[in-house]
């Protein structure tokens, strides 16, 4: 799971990631991973790197990544 | 049937989209944006991106994220202003400006900032290499509106941000009067910040507006005016610094950012050329109507080429307001008369205290209502003293 600044940016991800063929879904942040009140994008974990890069591309700034199943 | 030519105040009528993005909003979503991780939250943060990608793309950005969305124009020129404007600072404006960049830079004389205007000649036009002379080593910020809202007069800003980028000084452009009617370009017109408002040509509704940033300006320069809460980074007491979330405190005017969506939709599939070309034969067909009419004198460049649709005039022998007075009560003709909220550019077109009377078409305005207009202006000008107001 990818967490993002802001709501803003999870749209912003979601759009780009999406228009990538990927599979993304928005879902609430899990308050055990941010105190944030907004969405956070998951991505199917074989696809990471891709997804990474291709946000890196746009230039939507990561927080950080974490694992769903952790 | 009314003819609404206040245009250049407020447009009227709007898109039949504008009113159905709004109502789908209040029907069917009625969320905050980025207030929490729910499907219908996620959804007002889908509309309030589409609106940032569409103005995104009408003033040729490429990151959404630098559009910034406030209450109105006014309350972005004054984060602009009061951001960058710091004790001994000093700003160069127009003589053409708005109140809201006027007010904004007099109230903070007493702290110390100084301010320059450059003259403007007396039909609203702007020689920009009259501007070098005003250009101080503290200068840090230079100030045009894009159009006149008292006469329509274009302002050079093209030639302005040449200046301003070669000194390394911020330009600010208020394109009130243009957002939506007129090419506006940030990279060929070198602008660094500009404001907008949502209820005039972009044919959303009041209390929409905000603050676009060009790509290269380093928002680090500007702080946050109004701090609060965003929805990101909650567990910190300090606000955001990073876009959009550095200059957008607060729960948004979301249904009002649903229909400026929706409006700015509607001129980008009409086309802002196709829209001024509409708008341009429309002011030619008043100014040329009006200069017909006896003791009717018109303000401004008087050349649909070089303004907008705002066309400023008055007739001997009467106020602007008892003109506007008579159009509302004989003719059903909404107009502006007075000062516009720009006294200043009233005294360079020799206006001032009595203002002129503005009639500004829009882009549902027709042949036939311009027509009427003029006919309603020749009555009056021919009435007999007793009849004036």
């Amino acid at each position: 799971m990818i967490l993002v600044h802001s709501s803003s940016h999870a749209i912003q991800a979601e759009r780009v990631l999406k228009r990538a063929g990927l599979a993304v879904k928005l879902i609430p942040t899990p308050r055990s991973l941010s105190s944030d009140c907004g969405s956070a994008v998951r991505i199917p974990a074989a696809e990471k790197e891709v997804c990474v890069q291709r946000l890196d591309e746009v230039g939507v700034p990561i927080d950080r990544i974490e694992s769903l199943d952790e | 049937m009314v003819i609404y030519l206040d245009n250049a105040a407020t447009s009227w009528p709007k898109p039949d989209c504008v009113r159905e993005a709004m109502v789908h909003y209040m029907t069917d979503v009625g969320a905050s944006p980025g207030r929490s991780g729910h499907r219908l939250a996620v959804e007002a943060e889908r509309i309030r991106f589409r609106a940032r990608e569409t103005l995104a793309e009408l003033f040729g950005l490429t990151d959404p994220m630098r559009i910034i969305f406030t209450a109105n124009a006014t309350t972005a020129l004054n984060v602009v202003i009061r951001g960058l404007l710091t004790p001994g600072a000093h700003a160069v404006v127009t003589s053409m400006e708005h109140n809201a960049v006027m007010r904004t830079l007099r109230a903070l004389e007493p702290t110390g900032v100084s301010v320059s205007v450059v003259q403007c000649h007396s039909d609203g036009t702007l020689d920009p290499d009259s501007i070098d002379g005003h250009i101080r080593p503290q200068t840090r910020l230079i100030i045009s509106i894009h159009a006149s809202n008292a006469c329509g007069t274009m302002m050079p800003i093209r030639e302005i941000g040449a200046k301003a980028r070669q000194r390394g000084i911020p330009f600010l452009v208020d394109a009130a009067q243009t957002s939506g009617c007129q090419p506006i370009d940030f990279r060929k017109d070198n602008i660094d910040l500009l404001t907008f408002t949502g209820h005039k040509a972009l044919l959303g509704p009041a209390g929409t507006g905000g603050l676009a940033i060009g790509d290269q300006f380093d928002i680090r320069v500007l702080p946050t005016l109004i701090c609060g809460g965003t929805g990101s980074k909650s567990e910190q007491l300090v606000h955001p610094d990073f876009l959009p979330d550095k200059y957008e405190a607060g729960t948004p005017n979301i249904v009002g950012i649903a229909g400026l969506s929706a409006g700015v939709g509607y001129v980008l599939d009409r086309g802002v050329e196709s829209i001024r070309e509409h708008e341009r034969a429309l002011t030619r067909r008043l100014i040329d109507g009006l200069h017909r009419v006896e003791r009717v004198r018109v303000f401004g460049t008087q050349d649909a080429n070089r303004q907008t649709a705002a066309v400023s005039f008055r007739i001997d022998g009467w106020t602007p307001s008892s003109v506007a007075h008579a159009l509302d009560e004989r003719f059903e003709i909404m107009c502006r008369p007075g000062l516009h909220c720009t006294p200043q550019a009233h005294r360079t077109l020799g206006t001032f205290p009595e203002g002129t009377v503005r009639l500004a078409a829009g882009v549902f305005t027709t042949d036939r209502q311009i027509d009427d207009a003029i006919e309603a202006v020749t009555t009056l000008a021919r009435a007999e003293p007793s009849t004036k107001g």
